[in-house]
């Protein structure tokens, strides 16, 4: 078994999905079930892969790459089909394969107009294609690929089946995303040369960078293309408009996966891609990525309470809460970037919930102005119930999951690495501190008006309004328990993580302040300097 | 001239050594053109429904030879002919399949809609077989007198083929526009070559390039002959600012035809203009590296902002084409760092094959759904996945190729761009890269714009009939959609393919 999952595992994970597209193409139109049964059943086996591997990782080596396959892919440009995952990719990769068959059951008897789920799972299957791929992938050439192979199911996602404003939407959301990514591949490549121009492989290209003794400007600048690739992806403050007119615009399960899995292509673009490869332009990007961070965590959240739309409010939320991931990456601590990763997946868990909801709301009151529902837990009780667990799970309550992400996050920041401005950082950290109170007053102010009360006059006696069904309980039960199990037991997940961050640090970063540093260390990141500072504050 | 006279007897004729092998795709593609003329007059009306066939046969019939030379050739030992005025090695092999390929689709293309507009077709097939004849000579052309006898080959038949739709008032002006403009070229480009001659005192490639070198006494005339030269193929690859007759040209051409226009003589100025900066110019990258540099910036700046707010398919794809001028230009304005200019050519040569796959394929849709609409504007497309979903996602494949995304055929074409400038290391190449970088922003929101009407929009009138697509059609969509997935996943085959150099051959 661990001999195939070592040669196929990954492949078949990340494959399986397209092959299964093509066969839906290949049958007729009219039959609707045999579609949604295949795809199904390609999603539940890409799911079983998952869990063997899963069951199989050794976690004792979480640390290093495993189930690596290394082929040639394309000889002229010293580009390889090089697969693997650690401790980092493997949470983000089950999230994804969790994710995509509850999308399916989910739409199971009701697909947005207009209609078609044969078009619609196809869609479906090549972005679970593009996610895994991304998580996968140790060559930056497979990984630009497969982080682009999302955009355009998910532009069509949009266009044809989102809400009014659909156009606009699906063109902002992909020429945003766009714009990033060439400036990004412009910057892999000048790497590439950069630092050698003999290999695309991760590791390969940060060792490059350190044997070809590569300047710090080119270090900062290609860093800087980066940024700007994930940043738009993640989204970060300031290229975070086109995030709330996509996530408006999409279909409810659009919206999920958005919201689940692609926002994470760009924070795990940052903690695998650009840190480990330019370590020393980190540091000194870092205090601008934190920056950059904490405004948007106050202003998504400051968003979030202008909005008169419940959808919107969420797609703010999450602007809000990938500031939190972000700042734990930008203090590039090993506790920073283990909450960070946390982080993705309960936002993935959390938000993706509240999207779910969010369509289920819509579907059955045919609108999301806040102000015109109210009383879902005297209509619908348990999916008031719902909605109010997942709010508090989102705002960062004990006990669940969301607080493992954003609370570490914010310590993290208190003693940011070794070059990095502690005094500046703890100011952020105090700024991301009062984000957290934002976020519980937006969401208890969700809660309250949309679940609280009596049902307005025009809903009351609708007999559309009905409460969970079986297909939404089989869709939800899974993504509720996790974020409990996450929330009680963390360490299920940071145990995973944490050998594979440590990993990828620097290990100048976390050199204790005061002990004999090399000498590349003391020269790099100034460590006699943040000797003194830290002795002087204490 | 008396004198002349007196030496005639004395003159013999030693007819030069001819390798048959090397010449065999050239011979094979002149007996069909021949022998399609021949069945015209012999057979005249009757003669009308085996002409398209015969000189789709005729175009298949060429590979053979190309891919028995393929073997034989390699980088190391060029077949040269004629003291070095014509070259077959695998880069003018590679150029040469392209073209021929291309026109075998073109044929495709053609059958039904010349057959059933009301044309002569006879002559059509004629004329298109001895255009492609004209780009395979141009792909060997290593000097200047067959260098111009290639392209005047190559395009007097294109402006009679532009002019087809007689009694069409634009299709008149298409015909007259490129005429105009290409004997205007021609003579620009003449102008040149005459300078270049008359410093070098050698019509040879090779020879212009040890000349010009180093040639300080003539520099202002070398350099006027070179930026001469230039322009005149500036305006067969429709640059910036030389573009103008190619929305007009197009749109009032036979669509197959701008389909033509748009890939193969592109692809046909593009081979001459890589002959002379690789083979006659190496050394003078100081006067033709700026020169390319400001045409590419101007091609895809302006192609794109101009594609912006068409509201015709062909015109768009025209645009569209302009835009994508300037990123082939790109890579030549490092053609003369030693470091990427091997680079740069296959990257030119691999960017010039995945758009001829993807831009006919474009075209073919377009035709494809004329046949239902009428007509090649925007608003017309609009709903098409609703009757013609085939034919959707085939054009989708097509746009967002062009596009450059992963991982349908243009994104590795896109890529090697990026990979050139990268690989230069210089300032004004990093610029140039993030230009490409905007520009391809810049163009993806024409191209998914189309996409999404087609996907997104009602049909206009509410007809859903689907669309009746014959058969030749459909070969040649399945052709072009193969070959840019192809390219799109397995870019080894292109990246091996069109990995050819100049640089060696004598």
């Amino acid at each position: 078994m661990h001999e195939f999952l070592t040669d196929w595992g990954l492949s078949l994970a990340t494959f399986l999905p397209l092959a299964g597209a093509v066969v839906l193409m290949l049958i007729p139109k009219a039959e609707e079930e045999a579609q949604k049964m295949v795809a199904m059943a390609v999603s539940l086996v890409v799911a079983v892969v998952g869990v063997l591997l899963m069951v199989d990782f050794d976690y004792d080596a979480a640390g290093q790459l495993q189930y690596v396959v290394d082929e040639s892919w394309i000889d002229v440009i010293n580009s390889r089909y090089i697969v693997g995952i650690d401790g980092i990719s493997l949470p983000l990769m089950l999230l994804t394969m969790l994710i995509v068959p509850l999308c399916i059951i989910y739409s199971w008897e009701h697909f947005p107009e207009p209609h078609n789920p044969k078009a619609f799972l196809a869609l479906i299957l090549i972005l679970e294609t593009g996610m895994v791929g991304t998580f996968v992938a140790q060559d930056l050439v497979l990984f630009f690929v497969f982080f682009e192979v999302v955009l355009l199911p998910m532009f069509f996602m949009i266009a044809v089946w989102g809400g009014e404003d659909r156009r606009y939407a699906s063109l902002k959301f992909f020429l945003y995303t766009l714009f990033g990514s060439a400036l990004m591949l412009v910057s892999f490549l000048a790497l590439y040369f950069l630092a050698g121009g003999d290999t695309f492989s991760i590791t390969g290209l940060a060792d490059g960078v350190v044997a070809n003794d590569m300047s710090r400007a080119a270090q900062l600048w290609v860093f800087g293309g980066m940024v700007l690739g994930f940043g738009i992806k993640v989204p970060m403050f300031p290229f975070h408009t086109w995030l709330p007119d996509a996530h408006t615009q999409a279909p409810t399960v659009g919206s999920v996966i958005l919201a689940a899995v692609l926002l994470k292509l760009g924070t795990y673009g940052f903690v695998r891609i650009a840190i480990p490869i330019l370590p020393e332009a980190a540091v000194e990007w870092a205090p601008w990525i934190g920056l950059f961070a904490v405004i948007g965590i106050i202003y998504g959240a400051l968003g979030c309470l202008a909005q008169t739309d419940m959808k919107r409010l969420i797609a703010f939320s999450s602007v809000a809460h990938m500031g939190f991931v972000m700042l734990g990456i930008a203090t590039l601590t090993d506790f920073g970037i283990n909450a960070a990763v946390f982080g993705m997946v309960a936002h993935g868990l959390i938000t993706g919930m509240l999207f779910f909801l969010a369509g289920s709301v819509k579907e059955r009151y045919h609108t999301l102005e806040i102000k015109r529902l109210g009383g879902l837990l005297v209509q619908a009780p348990r999916m008031g119930w719902i909605l109010g667990f997942c709010a508090m799970a989102s705002l960062g309550l004990p006990g669940l999951a969301g607080f493992w992400g954003e609370f570490p996050a914010i310590l993290a920041a208190y003693s940011p690495a070794n070059g990095l401005p502690v005094g500046i950082f703890r100011a952020f950290m105090v700024v991301a501190a009062l984000g957290t109170v934002l976020a519980a007053g937006y969401l208890l102010w969700l809660l309250q008006r949309t679940a609280f009360g009596n049902p307005p006059e025009e809903f009351a006696d609708d007999p559309a309004i009905t409460d969970t069904n079986r297909w939404e309980w089989l869709a939800w039960s899974p993504l509720l328990a996790l974020i409990v199990v996450l929330g009680i037991y963390p360490n299920l997940m940071f145990q995973t993580t944490d050998p594979a961050v440590q990993e990828s640090l620097e290990p100048c970063l976390s050199v204790e302040v005061g002990e004999v540093a090399s000498e590349r260390c003391a020269e790099v990141y100034d460590l006699g300097t943040v000797a003194a500072t830290g002795q002087a504050e204490d | 001239m008396l004198d002349l006279l007196a030496q005639l007897p004395q003159a013999t004729f030693d007819r030069p050594p001819i390798d048959w092998h090397a010449l065999a795709p050239e011979l094979v593609l002149l007996g069909f053109g021949v022998l399609v003329t021949l069945v015209d007059i012999v057979f005249l009306e009757r003669g009308r429904a085996m002409v398209s066939a015969l000189a789709g046969v005729g175009l298949l019939a060429t590979v053979v030879p190309l891919l028995t030379l393929w073997n034989e050739v390699d980088t190391a030992s060029p077949r040269v002919l004629f003291d070095g005025a014509y070259v077959v090695d695998r880069y003018s092999l590679v150029m040469k399949i392209v073209f021929v390929l291309v026109g075998y689709v073109v044929i495709l293309l053609s059958t039904n809609y010349i057959a059933e507009g009301d044309y002569w077709e006879s002559e059509y097939y004629g004329l298109l077989l001895s255009s492609i004849m004209g780009m395979v000579v141009m792909a060997s052309a290593r000097d200047l007198i067959s260098i111009f006898v290639a392209l005047e080959l190559l395009s007097i038949p294109a402006y009679l083929l532009a002019a087809w739709r007689k009694r069409d008032p634009r299709g008149n002006e298409a015909g007259i526009k490129y005429y105009l403009m290409g004997v205007f070229a021609s003579a620009v480009m003449l102008y040149g070559m005459s300078l270049l001659y008359g410093v070098t005192g050698s019509t040879l490639l090779t020879d212009i390039a040890v000349a010009v070198a180093d040639a300080p006494q003539f520099d202002a005339a070398i350099a006027l002959g070179i930026v001469f030269v230039v322009v005149g193929f500036a305006f067969k690859i429709s640059a910036v600012p030389f573009h103008h007759w190619a929305p007009d040209t197009y749109e009032g051409a036979p669509t197959p035809v701008a389909g033509f226009l748009a890939v193969a003589s592109k692809a046909a100025g593009f081979v001459a203009l890589m002959n002379l900066v690789f083979v006659a110019f190496p050394d003078r990258h100081d006067v033709y590296q700026p020169l390319i540099w400001v045409m590419a910036v101007l091609s895809m700046t302006v192609g794109n902002l101009l594609a912006l707010r068409q509201t015709n398919m062909v015109r768009l794809l025209a645009y569209s084409g302009v835009a994508q001028t300037g990123f082939m230009l790109a890579p030549l304005t490092v053609a003369g760092d030693p470091g990427v200019s091997d680079l740069a050519l296959s990257t030119t040569v691999n960017y010039l094959a995945i758009y001829a796959a993807m831009n006919l394929g474009a075209f073919a849709v377009v035709i494809a759904l004329a046949r239902k609409t009428g007509s090649a504007e925007i608003d017309d497309l609009k709903g098409a996945f609703q009757y013609a979903p085939g034919l959707t996602v085939a054009m989708t494949v097509f746009l967002f190729s062009l596009a450059g995304i992963p991982p349908i055929g243009g994104w590795f074409a896109k890529f090697n761009v990026f990979r050139s400038l990268a690989g230069a290391e210089t300032t004004w190449a990093y610029i140039l890269a993030v230009i490409v970088a905007v520009n391809s922003v810049i163009a993806l929101y024409y191209y998914a714009s189309v996409a999404r009407k087609m996907w997104a929009d009602e049909a206009p009138d509410g007809n859903l009939a689907p669309v009746h697509v014959p058969p030749s059609l459909v070969a040649a969509l399945a052709i072009t959609v193969a070959v840019t997935l192809v390219f799109g996943f397995f870019p080894g085959t292109v990246g091996d393919f069109t990995d050819v150099s100049l640089l060696a051959s004598p």
